[in-house]
């Protein structure tokens, strides 16, 4: 973790960008993960369903960390994005636009360009007013898809909706074996784009404009601009997850709308851990297996936890459970450094 | 003609009543974002811990309205006191996005107490006979208890008014709502403030959801459903501004009112699209100070 953070103080320039190309560069548990999303496949068959709606939901909370976890944007209606994709692809398929790579194409272009319309207000406003409006609109949008029935299927969700086999070949069958795999081509692909903008100059300024709202501009660093783009890559990204889902499990649920779902990704976000890429799948892992595990619990009881996870981690760990691991790492590591010498 | 003014004046009358209880909602809120800047999406848990508090009293020690209206206000001080030295005292200074976090825990934590504790049914807590019915003024009928409420509520505001302007304490929380750090200069204890200002703040907070629940029911999710409606009284109001949240949390009830009544399948339609507008042309606040 402490790699990961920009060169402070007045580091000479060379030794500067070589730590940024530093940061840049693959690190051992990074294949490792991967792997092991792989693996899943081959070990646990029963529970592709699940695993594919963790990576769905994984690949929305990345989208969200790219505005929070980079570009220090709070959301608490990011799911505008995720519906707006989901939606998408499912009315696409419903009105006769069956070919899966295609909706999730028109699924993030749509997304991307509702977020550009909303980027107009949101990179002017911050702090109180910026959770107003995220929040506001994402309860318009929902009340919007409540009351449009006809073309949404209102609370009922988007019912009946088919897509055509992938590629042409692989059906979407009821094991979940092609959606698996399918989802987690694509989130893999999606996350090396997002890893590229990450570790880009781009990338660098969000950070900048993170930590400190007022310097960066006299760097020379247009904010408005920034963020505006980091905000549609984020929705585009969002309405991707959208559709993977909707296309994975061929039905849109209200849900996808609702603020409760922003809240949720939230929760994972910082479970997981921000600003770090992996914390929104560790996050997303995390609290859908707990979910999973805990679904016959009352709904009251869920939050209790999940609101108790909020306050501990906030108060006791840095950064969730990648910052949390990164602390206990290197703890061991100065312990170790100190140890066996006399 | 006359029609419609008569319609007109009772949805003023109703949309002001409603905006006095937004405006003792979401003052405490206010003033913790000017002065410690924090920003507490738990507020509104307040005023639900408030409504219970008094329906627990109305309920097991046959308390009317009016009587159990101080035990809930005292009960949710004391709350919001350990609230404050033990929570909250950790995540002052630290990032907004920590603040955010915590505080929404917070309110699921809250919600899930009292879903488990009060059951998820809808309350109105009842009103005291002599307030129900209605009154006839100049051709306009107005509901008593929403009377009442203009009454009650427009005294609480003078009250915070009086002390807010022209008291020594209140001179002091200006003091620490303008410039904190130079307050602290020039001696004067801003955390103490602080807290007592918060727990003002949540007192006040607790009035407004034991008197308003005829127009926002009780229920476990209150705490969230009616954050938006405080953000909104706050954010157009202006940080750290009670004359501003005053302005605004009338103008929102208004409009609100209105809105619910020209356009009832719309929701909160009107009222989310005015906002948005405000908000794109005065991003801080229709009454900030410059």
């Amino acid at each position: 973790m402490t790699a990961a953070e920009p060169a402070r103080d007045s580091a000479p320039a060379p030794s500067a960008v070589a730590d940024f190309r530093a940061q840049a560069r693959w690190q051992w548990y990074e294949p490792l993960f991967w792997l092991g999303a792989i693996a899943w496949y081959f070990l646990l068959p029963t529970y592709l369903p699940l695993g594919t709606q963790i990576l769905a939901t994984a690949l929305f909370a990345l989208s969200l960390d790219l505005i929070l976890g980079y570009g220090g944007i709070v959301s608490l209606g990011h799911t505008t994005f995720f519906g707006v994709g989901a939606y998408t692809a499912g009315l696409l398929a419903r009105y006769g636009w069956q070919e899966p790579i295609s909706c999730l194409v028109a699924a993030g272009l749509l997304a991307a360009f509702a977020g550009w319309i909303c980027s107009f207000v949101i990179v002017r406003v911050q702090g109180i007013a910026l959770l107003l409006v995220t929040l506001g609109i994402n309860l318009v949008l929902y009340e919007a898809a409540n009351k449009a029935y006809k073309i949404t299927g209102g609370a009922d969700g988007l019912q009946g909706i088919e897509f055509s086999p992938l590629l042409g070949m692989f059906h979407f069958d009821m094991l979940g074996r092609t959606a698996y795999l399918y989802t987690l081509i694509v989130v893999f692909l999606v996350f090396l784009v997002a890893r590229r903008i990450v570790y880009s100059p781009f990338g660098l300024a969000l950070r900048g404009m993170r930590e400190n709202w007022k310097r960066m501009p006299a760097l020379g660093a247009g904010l408005r601009r920034h963020g505006a783009l980091i905000f549609v890559l984020s929705a585009a990204i969002a309405g991707i997850a959208g559709a993977l889902l909707a296309e994975s499990v061929q039905f849109v649920a209200l849900d996808s709308l609702a603020v409760q779902r922003s809240v949720d990704v939230l929760t994972m976000l910082i479970v997981g851990g921000t600003g770090v890429l992996y914390g929104s799948f560790v996050g997303a892992v995390v609290y859908m297996v707990a979910r999973d595990q805990l679904a016959d619990l009352n709904p009251a009881y869920w939050y209790f936890w999940i609101g108790l996870m909020l306050v501990l981690v906030v108060l006791f760990t840095r950064n969730g459970v990648v910052g949390a691991l990164a602390d206990s790492a290197a703890w061991v590591q100065r312990k170790r450094g100190r140890g066996p010498a006399p | 003609m006359a029609n419609y003014l008569t319609t007109a004046a009772a949805l003023t009358f109703n949309g002001v009543s409603f905006g006095m209880i937004l405006f003792l909602i979401s003052s405490g809120l206010t003033v913790t974002l000017g002065v410690m800047r924090l920003v507490n999406l738990a507020h509104c848990g307040f005023a639900m811990i408030g409504g219970y508090i008094a329906l627990t009293a109305m309920d097991y020690l046959g308390l009317g309205l009016l009587a159990a209206l101080p035990v809930a206000i005292i009960g949710t001080m004391i709350i919001a006191v350990a609230i404050e030295g033990t929570l909250f005292r950790w995540v002052y200074g630290v990032s907004e996005l920590n603040q955010i976090l915590m505080t929404i825990g917070l309110v699921f934590v809250m919600v899930a107490l009292c879903n488990i504790v009060f059951g998820p049914l809808l309350h109105a807590l009842a009103v005291p006979s002599w307030l129900v019915g209605n009154l006839e003024l100049g051709g306009v009928t107005v509901s008593i208890y929403r009377c009442f409420l203009v009454v009650v509520s427009g005294l609480i505001a003078i009250g915070i008014w009086y002390v807010v302007e022209r008291t020594d304490f209140g001179a002091r929380l200006r003091a620490a709502v303008d410039n904190p750090r130079m307050a602290r200069c020039a001696g004067i204890d801003v955390r103490r403030i602080f807290s007592v200002t918060f727990a003002a703040g949540c007192g006040l907070a607790a009035a407004g959801g034991v008197l308003g629940t005829q127009m926002l029911p009780l229920e476990p999710y209150y705490a969230l459903s009616n954050l938006i409606l405080v953000l909104i009284v706050v954010a157009t109001g202006g940080l750290g501004s009670l004359k501003g949240s005053f302005a605004a949390a009338l103008i929102i009830g208004v409009i609100d009112t209105y809105g619910r009544y020209i356009l009832p399948s719309g929701g909160g339609f009107v009222m989310y699209a005015i906002v948005l507008v405000l908000l794109l042309a005065r991003p801080q606040g229709l009454f900030a100070r410059a």
